[in-house]
């Protein structure tokens, strides 16, 4: 793999700067009561943008529910992203095909899925794109995650498992979750299983070039756990001191994806001058996400079917009516 | 036209999908080599290539969420269930992301998925093998529903099914596999349009799947008695046909829904409460029910008492006709 250039490496520190705000403002916007719930990233930032740096226009995404960091590599409008966690839609109000990043995914671990049978058609297509779905340590647990992992091995399926092993899943730890290294579950199902450094974007960013690379050339399936702390809540509705302790924290705070990328770039002139950048870009967020459109009750009606049928039809009707 | 059974005109039609649409694709378990435990997909291995038609690891959940994931990528799957009772690992993929997915992408990604489930029982299976899972699935919206009833039905209603924008359970009737039938191989058919199978003036019998064709019974009995009952064949769950069943209705005053699956929020439940809504002041008489028991599907040597057999859809009938 070559290694990154400099000018990379700032431009990684922007994409993790923002992230890092973005996960905050979002936090506050959650208090004010602008957000219903939010999943912070916040100390994740290294792993998401790490790897979906790595990532080709043609290639896909599938996320869960906090890779914000993710959708902003791939150029997803976080307006339409964050409105998601407004209330607005389930799922995401951006087109998946527009940035090939999928939607918001809620139910843990059923989305690896998706991201095999993309891989198995992409295959089909010719080859040279790869999947790369993301899930926690807590999903490692979920009966999917370990079909989707054989369906990959058997089908030799052109698709990146990217374990954030933020050692909690709300509140219980990963021990609670697998007696065996999650990354040596790769080998029951026939692929290679890496541990990494998640906190280390230099490091995220190299072992998952790698495997995509792997997958797009016809190599198959790689299991990538990356080691990181989540040092937010588990959301905005979840007080992490009923289950945690500070100290257990601190250690963490010391491995600060931003501050560890902000060392090895080492100039000051240039992360202040991101901060002050960033804080634009979020004023601006801001104002854009608050003053986009509500959705408007007869949309729930909207893309259930093609072509709704004749009794639905008459529902969304009904509802018309008590809106008018 | 050919005399074909319905596991030959299903065949029938997957052959002339594939053939049609390249993207078309078809796995499952035992689908490939085999040609599926029912032979369903006999042959199409060799016609189409395994990587068109192709055996899966035995794994509900995985077929159907890597049909989705296909999908995404602009395949069309049509994807086997081995069995009725063997659906349920399938479920959640089918509840949290089938039926959902249009939704979740705001219509973006269309999921034209069709599940073919073999279902119901008359076969003398052991357990698992004879259930009739409709409402599941009629009760999860984004679905589509089809229980075709025979052979000329299956083939028109899978085509259809497999051409649809949105993902279909099809549910195959196993007692309905070896009949035979005219086939008219050069028609698909169109999803959500109930068929009158019989006509008649003195009360109207509602069904789908295998229990048309014993609905179709009970008429020619009644029928050597003077009661001339109409016969409708819902085709699809969903959507509903809610026109032609309440204008037969309407016109005979008199229903009686008849399913394989439990009494209790069963579909006939849901037919039931549209006619109520649609045509009450029709009605002769109440709607009654004629369907499976509120017990888990029984073993092999009782089914035939668990099953709606013509005594008591006869009952049923004279029932409303004496109301
Ligand atoms: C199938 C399912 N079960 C339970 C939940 C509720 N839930 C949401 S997130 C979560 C913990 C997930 O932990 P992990 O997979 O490690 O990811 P993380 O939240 O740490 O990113 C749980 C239990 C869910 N969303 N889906």
């Amino acid at each position: 793999m070559p290694s990154l250039r400099p000018d990379q490496l700032k431009e990684l520190y922007r994409l993790m700067a923002f992230t890092r705000r973005v996960d905050q403002e979002a936090v506050a916007l959650q208090r004010q009561g602008e957000l219903t719930a939010f999943p912070p990233l916040t100390g994740q930032e290294a792993a998401q943008v790490g790897s979906a740096y790595a990532l080709q226009r043609q290639d896909f995404a599938f996320p869960s529910y906090r890779e914000m960091g993710v959708a902003i590599v791939r150029g997803v409008d976080l307006v339409e992203y964050l409105r998601a966690y407004r209330g607005d839609w389930n799922g995401g109000l951006y087109d998946l095909y527009a940035h090939n990043f999928g939607p918001i995914a809620s139910s843990v671990g059923s989305h690896a899925l998706h991201a095999v049978g993309w891989a198995m058609g992409a295959a089909l297509d010719g080859g040279g794109k790869a999947a790369i779905v993301y899930f926690g340590e807590g999903a490692t647990s979920e009966g999917d995650v370990h079909e989707a992992m054989n369906f990959a091995g058997i089908f030799r399926a052109p698709v990146v498992f990217f374990v954030q092993n933020n050692q909690w899943a709300i509140s219980v730890p990963v021990a609670r979750q697998t007696a065996a290294p999650i990354h040596r579950k790769a080998e029951a199902y026939g692929f290679p299983g890496l541990r990494i450094d998640g906190n280390d974007v230099l490091a995220v960013h190299a072992a998952t070039a790698e495997a995509l690379e792997r997958a797009r050339a016809g190599g198959g399936p790689t299991l990538i756990e990356a080691l990181t702390y989540r040092l937010g809540a588990h959301s905005t509705a979840d007080d992490p001191t009923r289950y945690r302790q500070a100290a257990e924290v601190e250690p963490w705070r010391a491995q600060d994806p931003l501050l560890r990328l902000a060392a090895q770039i080492d100039d000051e002139d240039f992360t202040r001058q991101v901060v002050e950048e960033v804080e634009e870009r979020v004023r601006d967020l801001r104002t854009r996400l608050l003053s986009a459109p509500r959705a408007e009750p007869e949309e729930m009606f909207e893309f259930v079917y093609a072509e709704p049928p004749a009794t639905l039809a008459a529902q969304r009707e009904e509802l018309r009516q008590w809106h008018s | 036209m050919a005399q074909l059974t319905l596991v030959q005109a299903l065949n029938e039609a997957l052959r002339h999908e594939l053939r049609e649409d390249p993207r078309t694709l078809v796995f499952g378990e035992d689908v490939g080599r085999l040609g599926g435990v029912f032979r369903v997909t006999d042959g199409l291995q060799e016609e189409f290539g395994e990587r068109r038609v192709f055996d899966t690891p035995l794994a509900e959940s995985a077929i159907v969420g890597s049909a989705i994931g296909l999908a995404l990528a602009g395949w069309r799957p049509v994807c086997e269930i081995q069995f009725d009772g063997f659906s349920y690992p399938a479920l959640d993929q089918v509840i949290t992301n089938l039926a959902k997915y249009r939704g979740r992408t705001r219509g973006r990604a269309a999921l034209p998925v069709t599940i073919r489930i073999p279902s119901g029982g008359g076969i003398g299976g052991p357990e698992h093998h004879g259930e009739s899972p409709e409402t599941y699935y009629a009760h999860t919206a984004g679905l589509k529903v089809v229980a075709p009833s025979g052979p000329a039905e299956g083939y028109q209603l899978l085509r259809a099914a497999i051409r649809d924008p949105d993902p279909v359970i099809f549910l195959e009737p196993k007692s309905r596999y070896w009949t035979k039938e005219e086939v008219d191989a050069a028609a698909a058919g169109r999803l959500g349009q109930a068929r009158i199978v019989r006509e008649g003036t003195h009360a109207t019998l509602i069904a789908w799947g295998a229990m048309t064709a014993r609905c179709l019974q009970a008429a020619e009995a009644a029928a050597e008695d003077g009661v001339e009952l109409e016969v409708v064949d819902c085709r699809s769950l969903v959507p509903l046909d809610v026109d032609t069943l309440s204008a037969s209705v309407r016109k005979t005053g008199r229903a009686v829904v008849v399913h394989e699956a439990p009494l209790t929020a069963g579909f006939g439940a849901e037919i039931s409460a549209r006619l109520m809504e649609t045509i009450f002041r029709d009605l002769k008489a109440p709607v009654l029910r004629v369907t499976g028991y509120d017990i888990p599907y029984p073993a092999a040597a009782v089914e035939a008492a668990y099953l709606p057999d013509l005594d008591r859809i006869l009952t049923a009938v004279q029932k409303v006709l004496d109301y």
